[in-house]
């Protein structure tokens, strides 16, 4: 492991002085690198940069978020996605390239208030993210519980590769659909499973910047330490 | 005021009032605080960055601003009529000048962030409080800021510069005069003046302000710590 600083920070903290590269939710003034918003700064090698704690969702190319049909055009559909922009799904994503607004009927695929897992295919500054179903496991959610957390605690649901979720699921048999944007899907068949694990996820969202929080939430749920989550399973 | 410096409220000239600050007190709002400023009881709600309406409010290249400063009826000795006032009207606007600077409102072009600030009890100074509680709002909000905002008054009263003027100083009082200023930054973003001072007492009441300015800003960085840092182990 490389040397890695972490300190708390708030908005306008100097984090470092010196030839250092600022990074995410940072800025220099002159020699000073200052933190824009509450985190953890993290300096390492020449680079620095603030984990932040709390804040809205930006949509950022390739994320995968979960999303809610709010509205049709003729030719898309409108997607609440947790943040401050609407997301954009053209109908030629599922319906395919002869898609006709006279002939096939938008709501007959996704109707107002379906759930949908989905990939931002674009995003700038000057227009609204676009989405796509086109990949493997995207599409419409049919079952499940819909959990909001806050969207800058996503990386910690997930842990170091995969760590945290990887947990949960094999602990309660549930399946988890996490979207960059804070919206997570559960479903499991054993509803004492779906319970435990909504449980989990919001103690993972309460108690995000705390360390050992895997450990934490193995014990909550029974997982015996130390043990390999391969037989769990079993 | 006595001889030796004793004001009215049994301050000496030199010394703030209590203040504490809260943040995240409210769950509806995306960042929130409240704050006790001697008698004075602020509460400061931030909504966004979001969808701008009315439409042509939105700025293609940068997000905006807005602010609402209002005083409940049961705020003041009298009741208030809740209507804006005259004076509710300017101090949103004065607000929104005093936030802006600190604000990185670049990364959200198209949005709005809403600051809603609402005095449940006012004892002189409610601008100054307002604007400490609204920094620490938008901080919890998450919304980028190169610095936080500290405010404080001071004034002449009884021909002596005092820190912090209260609703009665103000009255009876000289001049008062409200300062924010981002601390780390070094730069000031709001200085009114309603009386007179010769140019010494000007530059003393500045300083003695700028003073204020600093220790709030301790208050409201405990604050934050407060809310993000000390919730859970560490």
């Amino acid at each position: 492991m490389m040397d890695v600083k972490r300190r708390y920070v708030i908005p306008g903290d100097v984090i470092a002085t010196g030839p250092l590269r600022p990074e995410q939710n940072v800025y220099q003034e002159g020699e000073r690198i200052i933190s824009t918003c509450v985190g953890i700064s993290e300096i390492f090698e020449n680079t620095v940069r603030v984990i932040p704690l709390t804040g809205v969702y930006m949509p950022k190319t390739n994320d995968l978020v979960i999303g809610k049909v709010i509205g049709t055009s003729p030719l898309s559909w409108e997607f609440d996605i947790n943040s401050c922009f609407i997301g954009f799904l053209p109908a030629q994503d599922v319906f395919g390239r002869d898609y006709s607004p006279t002939k096939d009927e938008l709501k007959q695929r996704l109707n107002i208030g379906d759930l949908v897992a989905a990939r931002v295919a674009n995003f700038d500054r000057s227009r609204d993210p676009l989405l796509t179903v086109q990949d493997r496991d995207l599409g419409k959610i049919e079952s499940g519980e819909l959990i909001e957390i806050a969207p800058s605690k996503v990386p910690r649901l997930i842990g170091k590769r995969g760590s945290m979720i990887q947990t949960i699921e094999m602990a309660t048999r549930a399946m988890i659909t996490i979207g960059q944007n804070g919206w997570v899907v559960v479903s499991c068949e054993d509803p004492e499973g779906l319970l435990k694990a909504i449980e989990a996820i919001k103690t993972v969202d309460a108690l995000a910047h705390t360390p050992n929080l895997t450990e934490r939430v193995k014990s909550m749920l029974g997982v015996p330490e130390g043990e390999n989550n391969d037989t769990i399973n079993d | 005021m006595t001889e030796d410096g004793i004001r009215c409220d049994g301050r000496r000239v030199d010394q703030l009032r209590n203040i504490s600050i809260k943040a995240g007190v409210l769950k509806n709002a995306d960042g929130s605080a409240y704050i006790e400023f001697g008698k004075n009881k602020i509460l400061a709600g931030v909504f966004g960055p979001r969808d701008v309406h009315p439409k042509h409010m939105a700025n293609q290249d940068t997000g905006i601003l807005r602010c609402r400063y209002h005083m409940s009826p049961f705020s003041v000795t009298e009741r208030k009529n809740p209507a804006p006032s005259r004076r509710e009207i300017e101090i949103s606007k004065v607000l929104k000048e005093a936030l802006q600077p600190a604000l990185i409102l670049k990364d959200f072009p198209r949005t709005v962030i809403d600051v809603f600030v609402e005095v449940l009890q006012a004892d002189g100074g409610s601008r100054c409080a307002a604007l400490d509680a609204a920094a620490v709002a938008l901080a919890d909000a998450g919304i980028p800021m190169r610095d936080l905002v500290s405010a404080c008054a001071a004034g002449k009263v009884a021909d002596r510069i005092v820190l912090d003027v209260n609703n009665e100083e103000d009255q009876e009082g000289q001049a008062d005069m409200p300062v924010a200023i981002m601390p780390n930054v070094g730069k000031v973003t709001l200085m009114q003046l309603d009386g007179i001072l010769t140019p010494e007492e000007y530059k003393t009441c500045l300083q003695t302000a700028i003073g204020g300015c600093k220790t709030v800003y301790e208050v409201q960085r405990r604050a934050l710590v407060e809310r993000y840092f000390e919730s859970g182990e560490k």
